[in-house]
């Protein structure tokens, strides 16, 4: 333990610099992934002819091995290659499931009677999405988006294998000159992150959740 | 109230209108009655009876499978099915308000929806929650789950009221509640009509209830109109259903037909 505190201390520079890069390595993709997949899943809620192939794709994407699928990206033109753009898209797609899946379940487990009620007082498609839906299912697809970043911090570390960096660079270096306090070095601070991660988008959760929706904090007021 | 005026065009209107399930069962058949302008009618009619259905039919929710339903003399599936709905109040069980707003903010819905600007909203909606008990400086800021089922109700009508609709549809408003607040909602919504002067069509299983707020009473049966009168008709009628119904009043006789 002390050997690796003196590793971190002294390599502080290059330790923060992969830090840094992983955290634009997973942090992008989430974003990425939930300008997409939140829309995704919304279109799955409204037409059973997309709920099937967009649920079902992001499964399978879901199933590849990590390390498989970074090698398999790298001959994509375009998206391939080495280095940090590939890495991006295949966290992407790994992040993609729980945020599609979340968005998806969020909205489809709203009481139909409500949906029914905004419906009936005269509400279009749009305003019942933004008035009701999205309000209702907040802290269902928040949870979809902060399981999406825990996965891609740890999958992160994976992308050192094709060049992106990150802190995954001294794990693998550490397994390759078998030297466990240079393992550590890169798992711990990556296992960190994740928590650190966890925990900002738990907070921004509660923060966001619209008081009185499904999830939130109830502060009980006795009816008069 | 003049029960079943002869008014131009009626409110509603119901004529030969049916709705069956794609491939399914039919869940009402044939429903051929008119609501006038500013009368009250009820349906009653166990559940399953397809007291909501009817109800679904008029505000586009549900588009009749044979028949037609006519809102101010306008078939239902010719109206732009958002406008139809903006013009009619809607008032559900429980259910109905939005949890995750404040009771201003349900209120204020169908207003907002119709883009008033917000000082007419603001006022609006302290008018309504004055006229319904529920004072908006007590009760604006709170969320549905801290009012207790009457008060969520009264709630309730006050949105349905939000953009002064010509028309209510009711479905068992207070069907949840116990017995005496109950009793009191009812009195308060019957004065209530009185002042308004709106058409309602108003659904429930309580025949009592049906009574005491209907100019005109019909009795739904598996999805058929057995019969529909004035209430002291009703129970003065040797129609089958309505004596049946009847029978079931509890103490018998004490709004017996006077």
């Amino acid at each position: 333990m002390r050997e690796l505190a003196r590793f971190l201390v002294e390599n502080r520079v290059e330790v923060g610099g992969l830090l840094g890069e992983h955290l634009y390595l997973s942090g992008v993709s989430v974003g990425v992934a939930a300008a997409i997949g939140v829309p995704l899943g919304i279109a799955a809620t409204r037409s059973r002819a997309l709920e099937r192939p967009i649920i079902g794709t992001a499964n399978v994407f879901q199933t590849i091995p990590s390390l498989a699928l970074f090698g398999f990206l790298i001959p994509i033109p375009l998206i391939g290659g080495v280095g940090a753009r590939t890495a991006i898209v295949a966290l992407v797609v790994y992040s993609l499931l729980p945020i599609v899946r979340n968005t998806h379940a969020g909205i489809r487990g709203i009481d139909p009677a409500l949906v029914e009620a905004g419906r009936g007082m005269g509400m279009t498609d749009l305003q019942l999405l933004l008035k009701v839906q999205l309000p209702l299912a907040a802290s269902v697809i928040l949870a979809g988006i902060r399981v999406a970043a825990v996965v891609s911090v740890g999958i992160a570390t994976i992308a050192a294998a094709i060049g992106a960096g990150g802190l995954g660079v001294y794990i693998f270096r550490g397994i390759a000159v078998v030297n466990d306090t240079l393992i550590l070095a890169g798992a711990l601070p990556a296992a960190l992150l994740a928590l650190a991660a966890d925990g900002l988008l738990g907070w921004m959760g509660r923060r966001l959740t619209a008081p009185g929706a499904p999830g939130a904090e109830r502060g009980e007021v006795k009816p008069a | 109230m003049p029960p079943g005026s002869d008014a131009d065009t009626a409110a509603v209107e119901f004529d030969r209108a049916s709705f069956a399930v794609h491939r399914g069962p039919t869940i009402v058949r044939e429903l051929d009655f008119d609501v006038a302008s500013g009368e009250t009618v009820v349906l009653v009619g166990r559940s399953g009876a397809g007291k909501t259905t009817a109800l679904k039919l008029v505000n586009g929710l549900l588009a009749p499978t044979a028949g037609a339903v006519r809102v101010d003399g306008v078939e239902t599936t010719a109206w732009d099915p958002v406008e139809l709905r903006r013009g009619i109040g809607w008032v559900i069980q429980e259910v109905g308000l939005f949890p995750h707003m404040t009771v201003r903010r349900n209120v204020g819905l169908v207003p907002e929806l119709l883009g008033w600007d917000e000082e007419r909203i603001a006022e609006r909606v302290d008018d309504l929650l004055d006229r319904v008990g529920m004072p908006a400086g007590r009760f604006g800021a709170r969320l549905p789950h801290q009012l207790s089922g009457g008060q969520r109700q009264r709630v309730g009508v006050a949105r349905a009221l939000g953009a002064d609709p010509s028309l209510l549809l009711l479905d068992e408003p207070f069907g949840a509640l116990d017995a005496l607040t109950r009793d009191r909602l009812q009195r308060e919504f019957g004065e209530l009509m009185e002042e308004l002067g709106k058409a309602a069509l108003f659904v429930t299983h309580d025949l009592r209830e049906a009574l005491a707020l209907g100019d005109r009473v019909g009795v739904l049966v598996d999805g058929e109109l057995a019969v529909i009168a004035e209430a002291d008709v009703l129970l003065e009628s040797d129609h089958p259903e309505a004596r049946a119904l009847a029978a079931t009043l509890q103490p018998p006789g004490e709004l017996g037909g006077g």
